[in-house]
């Protein structure tokens, strides 16, 4: 999110687009590609039973249904230069459970997807180390793996929202988060074959992509649970994911996950990065800014309903939504339906695993009554989600970066939801 | 040729590790190679702010204008202004407590070594790794002298590199103070909360969400 700064707070300068996305689907749970026909429907007997389907291998690489085609990253236009250095949000508003599918994880890239031949692809390991070692993808899989689930979050998730209600969609508010399954090599295992000296207390990620992408990252969190992953969700790595191997940096700001890595470097001081000086550090209101700010805190998102999914009718709805925390596991998640007032212990749907997204659902009757939907997580360490209000407090409105407020979701009396700031 | 059964612990469990071979000095799993002198200085091209691994040579402001204006300015302008919504790289000074900061090269950026990595390893923008050592130093120095650091006529070099004063260089800090803003789980209103409930705005009205093409 490097070109979002002050021209994405000034939403009046750049009206590209009419409409919102919300119009679209007042009248629609699910924006289904087609339309009803009563002669598939019962008694009838519907055509697809008439005839014989496709058969094995009709595609090799199975696809979603045609009546699927709504749910796909999406990016907002005006928030950068060129797609090149650009970011496309995880449509979470129509996903289930708590795995982010392969081709949804949304994307962000500071030069476009680096095309690395498997064969070519080679990770250096130097600086502060006994020996400086080159290892091929065939190496890195034959040491002891490890597989686990993590979110990844940018750290300017939600960073158009700091001064007010700007984007009407879960996905562009909340999007840029996925949650996948990582099979790869603990970079303690990788390092007992390299050794370490005793002052490297700093390690530097390097990206092959034309971005050539640095973060430095401190040595006990290298220790801690860093990885160098090679899959995702069983398969390798999607090009767009940094295949074929990416560091992994558990419940840390997404930047600092160098794609297509290809060396990491170890120093006895931090590097200071364009990625960790110039960008992915806070502007606070007196001018001096915060650095280093690693953890994404607890935040959580209600996915249904929401801006992009409208409520049909009256009756019984599951309000359905994610939460998550880089300080481990959630504990908990209180929805309220009157903007705060009242809060209500959402169901936390297993399993639920540290740094890892994790599912919450609570039943509720609508009775066709304006609702002022909230969601608010709480962590295993008993941090509580803070509303945007005490944010601001502490932070102005100027730092882009770990908005993890608490959204607040007007439901109208038409069904339809809006994404609104409250006062 | 040896073989044995090596048991290694880990942290997160136990790892048996059949070996047929005897392991390297000091190397537990006998994978990968050892990197050459070559190797590693063709891809170890990263600056620190003290100035490590800056590579030999220099550059001027003078020199680096007319760099500047044939590899940077398409994007950037020719004083750095930013073109449509390409970065400004200079000015706004005195901006950044303002209700609309700008970040640039001059007043933001604390280290001059971040200036030469970044240009090196990633500019121009789809041209990446394409300037010699010389032009970099060039351009960082143009850059610099732009934002009334340097003069023109400043030799800008890998030895004095880690030397250069950036006029913000103290406008960062450390540690993290988050947890910043927390209440105490045990404490949570659940019941008729003090909450503030007045819709102040709402993203519709502000017309900027991507609407999906048909």
């Amino acid at each position: 999110m490097n070109k979002t700064t002050k021209q994405s707070f000034s939403v009046t300068r750049r009206k590209v687009l009419s409409g919102s996305l919300a119009i679209g689907s007042v009248s629609a749970l699910r924006t289904y590609a087609s339309e009803q026909n009563s002669l598939n429907q019962p008694p009838n007997v519907p055509e697809w039973t008439s005839y014989l389907g496709d058969g094995v291998d009709a595609t090799p690489y199975g696809l979603p249904s045609e009546y699927e085609s709504d749910v796909i990253r999406r990016n907002v236009g005006w928030l950068t230069a060129t797609t090149e250095s650009s970011v496309n949000f995880t449509p979470l508003q129509d996903l289930e459970g708590i795995v982010t599918p392969n081709g949804l994880c949304f994307e962000r890239h500071h030069s476009g997807v680096a095309e690395v031949n498997p064969s070519d692809f080679r990770l250096m390991i130097n600086g502060l180390v006994d020996r400086e070692m080159i290892f091929t993808l065939d190496d890195l899989k034959r040491f002891p793996q490890t597989n686990k689930f993590f979110f990844l979050e940018c750290a300017a998730n939600g960073g158009m929202e700091w001064r007010g209600a700007q984007l009407n969609g879960c996905q562009f508010t909340f999007g840029m988060i996925h949650n996948v399954q990582y099979t790869g090599v603990k970079l303690s295992d990788l390092l007992l074959e390299t050794g370490m000296k005793a002052n490297a207390k700093w390690m530097l990620a390097e990206g092959s992509d034309s971005a050539g992408l640095t973060r430095s990252v401190p040595i006990e969190k290298v220790l801690d649970d860093c990885m160098i992953a090679w899959a995702m969700n069983g398969e390798a790595l999607r090009p767009e994911q940094g295949y074929p191997a990416r560091l992994v940096v558990p419940g840390w700001e997404g930047n600092m996950w160098i794609k297509w890595v290809r060396r990491l470097e170890f120093g006895d001081m931090p590097y200071m990065t364009r990625e960790e000086t110039s960008k992915y550090t806070d502007l606070m209101t007196d001018g001096k800014a915060r650095m280093f700010t690693w953890v994404m805190e607890a935040k959580s998102v209600i996915t249904a309903p929401s801006p992009e999914k409208s409520i049909l009718s009256k009756g019984l709805h599951q309000i359905r939504g994610l939460a998550w925390s880089g300080r481990g596991k959630i504990t908990r998640v209180d929805v309220s339906v009157d903007g705060g007032k009242n809060w209500t212990t959402a169901k936390l749907h297993g399993p639920i695993m540290s740094k890892s997204l994790t599912r919450f659902t609570l039943p509720f009757e609508w009775r066709g009554d304006e609702l002022l939907l909230q969601s608010r997580a709480i962590d295993e360490t008993g941090y509580v989600q803070p509303t945007i209000k005490e944010l601001q407090n502490i932070r102005g409105v100027n730092s882009i970066y770990h908005n993890n407020a608490i959204a607040t979701w007007l439901v109208n009396k038409n069904g339809t939801v809006d994404n609104v700031r409250l006062g | 040729m040896y073989a044995w059964v090596k048991i290694i612990l880990f942290c997160c469990g136990i790892s048996f590790s059949l070996s047929t071979t005897l392991h390297a000095e000091g190397r537990t799993f006998n994978l990968g190679k050892i990197a050459s002198v070559e190797e590693v200085i063709g891809w170890d091209i990263d600056v620190r702010p003290d100035g490590q691994g800056a590579p030999f040579g220099s550059g001027n402001a003078f020199d680096g204008e007319e760099v500047y204006a044939e590899r940077c300015a398409f994007c950037h302008g020719d004083f750095g202004e930013g073109i449509d919504r390409w970065p400004e790289l200079v000015g706004g000074e005195g901006s950044l407590n303002t209700h609309d900061p700008i970040k640039t090269t001059g007043s933001y950026w604390p280290y001059a070594s971040t200036m030469f990595d970044y240009i090196y390893r990633a500019m121009p923008f789809g041209e990446s790794q394409s300037l010699s050592v010389d032009e970099t130093y060039q351009i960082t120095a143009y850059l610099l002298y732009m934002s009334d650091i340097i003069d023109e006529e400043f030799e800008l070099t890998n030895e004095n590199l880690g030397e250069i004063k950036m006029p913000n260089v103290n406008g960062f800090f450390l540690p993290d103070p988050r947890p910043d803003s927390t209440h105490l789980v045990d404490e949570l209103c659940m019941k008729n909360c003090a909450a503030e409930t007045t819709i102040l705005g709402k993203a519709r009205d502000l017309d900027v969400t991507p609407e999906d093409d048909g």
